[in-house]
């Protein structure tokens, strides 16, 4: 072998040391390898991180994001002690405090709010991971008021799949990657959920199978699909519907599928103008019915060898009438409303692609059928000796929910994939413990707060009907300040963020005293009329008092919404900290293994901060708060490490899973073991159980699946999961807006439950596209997050933001040749609420009537420790400014929020715009007024790692 | 002038695939922290918080619209009846967007090797690598403009020339896990788009995927040789066409009321 002259060391040292721990760059959870070494000043620092290889998320892999750690956890944004405000709101000035002082005054400002009326604190968490614990505190404080951000983000999403069939996309499930034949992917942007969609979108292509994507705008994963459908935003629901059209013509459902495991069989009353017209016809003992085809006769649904038919007219004991779910079902799609023909130009997609790809999807799932050999024994007690597949998986994200119809588009695809019969079969969609997890199974949300009580249960949970609703004795006003389970929004799991200081402003329903923010970026890209919100938060009464008079947030960074806080709690970086990513809250399951895992100072933080949740602790103790303090007094747990190991939820079942047990034996139940971290450490930061292989599908009815989720403590005994194509909430609100019933919504609500409240997955057009005047506001308006940068946090980083450091808008080629505009002109960007100049990018590979951008790259002057002149301040811009949290006025004097009308999701998609031609610029409007910067600091070149190179 | 080796013990490469590449960026950041600490200076970045940072990288992504020519595969809804003003929604359908990572290709023929005055840039003859001796850079520049792809970069601090090493600090490193010694982009990629390998070995798994795969030289006409090969993106995998479905389905497509004699007859078959 030939030698270059040139001496090289090809094996330099590189780490001293190598900690696992979970990163934090987005909120995928992905297990890293940070590997450290002594610095010139013989101080530990990262020399490099990587994907942890064993990690049942990533397997090794590491995004951008992922791989820019470093500079996040050295980010000149660190905030570095408590801060009290001197400024007035929004400037940025502060003073530094001690954390004594600084929890002396959090102290008193929410022993006074819980003493006099605890409803008067409002605490919202943003992309918290920790809500397990966040939920839990504020119940022990006894406000009704908590949510984190699920309402602003995908709630549709999660609501409507675990409505539907107990499970969602992302965290609760996922496409069966290895065995699919097909892949449908939605309205998926490129972060959610990072690294497992890339890697599984390489599984399929390598496989030679084919992906189809629906969406907008044909960049990322939908660059690489093999078949575009640009749809119009907010048509999805319209497009699936209609497939499900076709999917009924050609005969391609799986009947013994729906009979087996949904209420495609039970009965529906029809009695028009009855109490409980449209709603399941029962027996005595309150069991559906479903009426057997061989004897005619109508009996429980669960009775011993019944066999029930799916259509024909039944006679209830009472003479009345009754037609099975899927009966009404098929009448309702089979219409020519759904023809492809006729949907067409609504939806953007021509129609003979629609009849294509409904023919490829029964095509695949009827023909490709998938067997694994794997008996398994269903909750009946019926023995099966292998597991059929319908190989077609989807998955679907933001460009679903995001929309006012979103609930009803996302049920909508999950009726598709139920009537092929795909959910957690192999090759379809597969659920991920803790899931499936239908309704019966998840709490219902408490709102009855009494001084110096604990909430009786958890805040957010799934309404059944009017009678879980949070409403005050009037049977109309909001318990809540988010309005959350209320006329509104009736079937918000996840609360409506995006509302909390808009009504907290209004006083609509009532004022509050504390605002507690943690991590949530609202008076900038979290909030829709940034502007708005802005002067929301700095808007002061009469006597010149704040309108919303004390707020408190914790935040690790020098975020805009730092600006505006009056009290500053400092958090780590997530290299610092203790975290449970918890089986109680969002997991880190696989399919085949239920997960969890930890993250731990790999890092010692040199700057006065304290791991937020141990903040809370050290709140809660010191309020006095039941189950956080002892009968002396003093705190019970002194920082959240303590907590992860101490607590449990209920006897033998606590944060983490992993190793419990005095001996660490246990796995899911047992008592609380001191040494559990330590146990997660050595293990690489998770913890891992594999299902038992005759459970790894048809969870939903898999006797196995329930046996081990018991004895895991998932659950406590065996849950029934019925796939509710037809969904019975959604008739009861309807009959109260028929004015049935104890609990009737208003007058001005009725309309809208009639029309939204469909309980089969229905269409109808978003609110603002129909409240606007389409002539004037002819385009939509969307944003993507890159895949390399996450939210807000991303700008800070000196490396990203050489990535993504301004975002031009995206508009149609032939939008732009209709304008007069080209690549780098500027333009005014328009929607009825607001106006912003932009720089522009002129693209063919998207909607025709679609302007897009990438997502929270635009900051506040002076945020985030930029330079004032930093591009994403210049050049960066927000589409926030143009979205409004309330749709146009109606004239009722109601402040009607800008959101789902079943789950209150914000309905940031609906936006419609136009766009004109504006004078050339070198700065995006609107400009904001700067505020000044409170973290460490930064050089202003970085040469990192210079110290190990020679 | 430098002399590159007349031939090399080994061709150690990458193969890129753009058929899975997403674009996601995660191989230019992750190359960034590994070599930053790593192979001579560090990759400076200078401006970091302030108006247009610039930093050196060994590796980026550049993404193209194109638009292939070729007959859309559905007509548009104009012909089905609808408006014949009405734009179809994905508009020009077939336009799409191509993820292009580019780092040094590591070519046999490399003239950034040839143009160097010191002998700083140079290709190694035990595995042919192009590296740059740090210490012989004067920071001339010469070698990044006879680069035809664009793929050396200046480190806005040291005035020194960086560029892909081919982590030759990682695969022969015997401070890390066997099966880590491969360069940090390979290891990191979530679409597992990247592959490192021996084209001088044709049977290495490198040389085995760009034969099935028709993997192909940048700019061939430049007779540069890289070693580095592309994947093209593979014919996708498509629909009959739509036209035909159609008409085949408006024909054997149930009347409403057929639906439900259907349902009888297969609800009959299920006993």
């Amino acid at each position: 072998m030939t030698k270059s002259e040139y001496q090289l060391d090809t094996s330099p040292h590189v780490s001293d040391e190598i900690r696992k721990t979970t990163c934090y760059m987005c909120a995928c959870r992905c297990g890293i390898n940070v590997h450290l070494r002594k610095g010139d000043d013989g101080e530990m620092k990262i020399r490099y991180i990587e994907g942890n290889r064993d990690h049942p998320i990533n397997k090794g892999v590491l995004c951008a994001k992922g791989s820019a750690g470093i500079m996040q956890h050295y980010s000149p944004a660190r905030l570095k002690k408590p801060l009290k405000r001197v400024g007035e709101r929004g400037e940025g000035k502060f003073e530094e405090i001690e954390w004594e002082e600084a929890f002396g005054i959090a102290t008193e400002w929410l022993g006074d709010v819980r003493k006099k009326d605890p409803k008067k604190l409002a605490f919202f968490t943003g992309r918290d991971q920790s809500q397990s614990l966040t939920s839990w505190w504020t119940q022990q404080f006894g406000t009704p008021n908590y949510a984190a951000h699920g309402g602003f983000c995908s709630v549709n999403m999660a609501a409507g799949g675990i409505y539907t069939f107990g499970g969602a996309f992302w965290e609760f499930g996922s496409p069966d990657w290895d065995k699919t034949e097909l892949f449908i992917i939605f309205g998926v942007a490129e972060d959610h959920d990072s690294n497992p969609i890339k890697m599984g979108l390489s599984k399929v292509k390598n496989r030679g199978k084919k992906i189809i994507s629906v969406n907008p705008i044909r960049t990322g994963y939908n660059a690489i699909a093999d078949e575009w459908v640009g749809v119009t935003p907010g048509t999805d629901g319209l497009f699936v519907l209609s497939l499900i059209h076709c999917m009924l013509k050609m005969g391609r459902v799986d009947l013994d599928y729906l009979i087996r495991y949904t209420n495609a069989p039970w009965l529906v009353i029809q009695d028009e103008g009855a109490e409980d017209h449209g709603l399941f016809a029962r027996d005595a003992d309150g069991k559906n019915l479903v009426m057997d085809r061989n004897s005619g006769k109508l009996i429980a649904y669960d009775t011993k060898g019944v066999k029930p038919d799916l259509k024909g007219e039944a006679i209830l004991a009472d003479g009345r009438k009754a037609v099975p779910v899927f009966e009404l079902l098929a009448g309702k799609y089979l219409s020519d409303d759904y023809a492809p023909e006729k949907i067409a130009e609504e939806v953007g997609v021509p129609a003979t692609q629609i009849r294509a790809i409904a023919k490829e999807i029964g095509d695949t799932a009827f023909e490709k059928e998938i067997v694994v050999d794997q008996p398994w024994t269903d909750m009946k007690g019926e023995k099966h000796d292998k597991m059929i597949g319908r190989p077609v998986s989807f998955h679907a994200m933001r460009g679903i929910s995001a929309h006012s119809n979103g609930f009803q588009t996302c049920r909508a695809i999950h009726l598709l994939q139920i009537l092929i019969g795909s959910i957690d079969c192999p090759g379809g969609f597969r659920f991920k413990p803790p899931y499936p997890r239908p309704i019966s199974a998840q709490p219902k949300p408490h709102g009855a707060y009494k001084i110096g009580a604990p909430l009786p249960g958890p805040h957010l949970g799934f309404v059944s009907g009017p009678e879980d609703l949070l409403l005050d004795e009037d049977g109309v006003t909001p318990l809540r300040i988010d309005k959350a389970f209320s006329w509104d929004a009736p079937m918000s799991a996840h609360g409506l963020m995006h509302m909390v200081i808009s009504n907290a402003h209004a006083r609509d329903p009532y004022g509050i005293d504390v605002l507690f923010l943690y991590m949530a970026n609202m008076s900038w890209n979290s909030s829709m009329n940034t502007d708005g919100v802005m002067k929301m938060l700095s808007d002061k009464d009469e006597n010149g008092e704040y309108i919303i008079p004390k707020i408190i947030y914790s935040d690790a960074y020098s975020s805009e919404m730092v600006a505006y806080a009056d009290l500053i709690l400092p958090d780590t970086t997530y290299l610092e900290r203790h975290d449970a990513i918890s089986l109680l809250d969002r997991p880190i399951s696989e399919p085949e293994a239920m997960c969890d895992a930890i993250r731990w100072p790999v890092l010692e933080p040199d700057r006065d901060v304290r791991c937020f949740q141990s903040a809370l602790l050290e709140l809660g103790g010191r309020l006095g708060l039941p189950n956080l303090t002892n009968e002396d007094g003093t705190p019970k747990y002194t920082e959240y490490a303590d907590y992860i190991q101490q607590h449990e939820r209920k006897p033998g079942v606590g944060p983490l899973a992993g190793w419990r047990g005095e001996d660490g034996e246990s796995h899911g139940r047992g008592a609380p073991n001191e040494s559990q971290i330590d146990e997660y450490i050595k293990n690489g930061g998770f913890s891992e159980k594999h299902v038992p292989a005759e459970a790894h599908y048809f969870k939903h009815a898999n006797v196995a699946w329930q046996d081990f989720a018991v004895e895991m403590g998932l659950q406590d005994g065996h849950v029934e999961n019925i796939f509710q194509l037809y969904l019975e909430p959604l008739r009861k609100f309807q009959l109260a807006a028929e004015g049935k019933g104890e609990r009737q919504p208003p007058e001005t609500h009725k309309e809208r439950y009639k029309r939204c409240f469909d309980p089969l997955p229905d269409w109808y057009a978003p609110f603002e596209g129909t409240q606007i005047s389409e002539e004037e506001y002819p385009l939509h308006a969307l944003t993507q997050r890159p895949a390399a940068m996450y939210h807000s946090w991303g700008s800070q980083n000196a490396w990203l933001r050489q990535i993504h450091g301004s975002n031009p808008m995206y508009v149609p080629k032939d939008v732009c040749d209709s304008v007069g505009l080209q690549d780098g002109d500027w333009a005014y960007i328009k929607s009825y609420h607001g106006k912003i100049k932009v720089p522009v990018k002129v693209m063919g590979a998207v909607n025709q009537k679609t302007l897009w951008t990438w997502n929270a790259i635009g900051k506040r002057k002076g945020a985030w420790n930029l330079s004032d002149n930093a591009n994403e301040s210049n050049k960066g811009f927000l589409l926030n400014h143009l979205i409004n949290e309330l749709l146009p006025a109606k004239g009722d004097g109601l402040r009607w929020s800008n959101s789902d009308p079943i789950t209150g999701q914000a309905a940031w998609f609906d936006l419609r715009v136009n766009i004109e031609k504006a004078p050339a610029g070198l700065e995006s409007e609107p400009k904001i007024k700067p505020q000044k910067s409170v973290g460490v600091g930064g050089e202003k070149n970085v040469a990192y790692g210079k110290e190990w190179t020679k | 002038m430098t002399q590159l080796p007349t031939q090399t013990d080994k061709k150690l490469g990458l193969v890129i695939d753009l058929d899975i590449c997403v674009g996601c960026h995660a191989c230019v950041v992750n190359c960034k922290e590994w070599n930053t600490s790593g192979y001579g200076a560090p990759l400076g970045d200078t401006n970091a918080y302030d108006a247009d940072p610039l930093g050196s990288w060994l590796n980026r992504i550049h993404t193209y619209e194109v638009t292939p020519q070729e007959t859309p595969a559905y007509d548009n809804p104009s012909s089905t009846g609808a408006s014949p003003s009405h734009q179809c929604g994905s508009g020009d359908s077939l336009a799409q967007l191509v993820h292009f990572p580019k780092s040094c290709l590591h070519c046999e023929d490399a003239p950034c090797v040839t143009v160097c005055p010191t002998g700083a840039s140079m290709k190694r003859s035990e595995d042919g690598i192009v590296l740059v001796e740090e210490d012989k850079c004067i920071g001339c520049g010469l070698c990044a403009w006879s680069c035809p792809y664009g793929a050396r970069e200046m480190d806005p601090m040291e005035n020194v020339m960086k560029k892909c090493t081919l982590c030759v600090d990682r695969i022969y490193n015997d401070n890390l896990p066997e099966i880590d010694r491969t360069p940090a982009c390979v290891r990191t990629c979530p679409a597992n788009a990247r592959h490192f390998g021996d084209f001088a070995d044709p049977n290495s798994d490198v040389s085995i995927m760009v034969k099935e795969r028709g993997g192909m030289d940048l700019m061939p006409e430049m007779d540069t040789k890289p070693v580095n090969k592309y994947l093209p993106p593979r014919a996708k995998v498509k629909t009959s066409d739509g036209l035909e479905i159609a008409a085949e389905q408006s024909k054997s497509e149930m009347k409403a009321d057929g639906f439900l004699g259907w349902l009888d007859k297969a609800l009959e078959k299920m006993g």
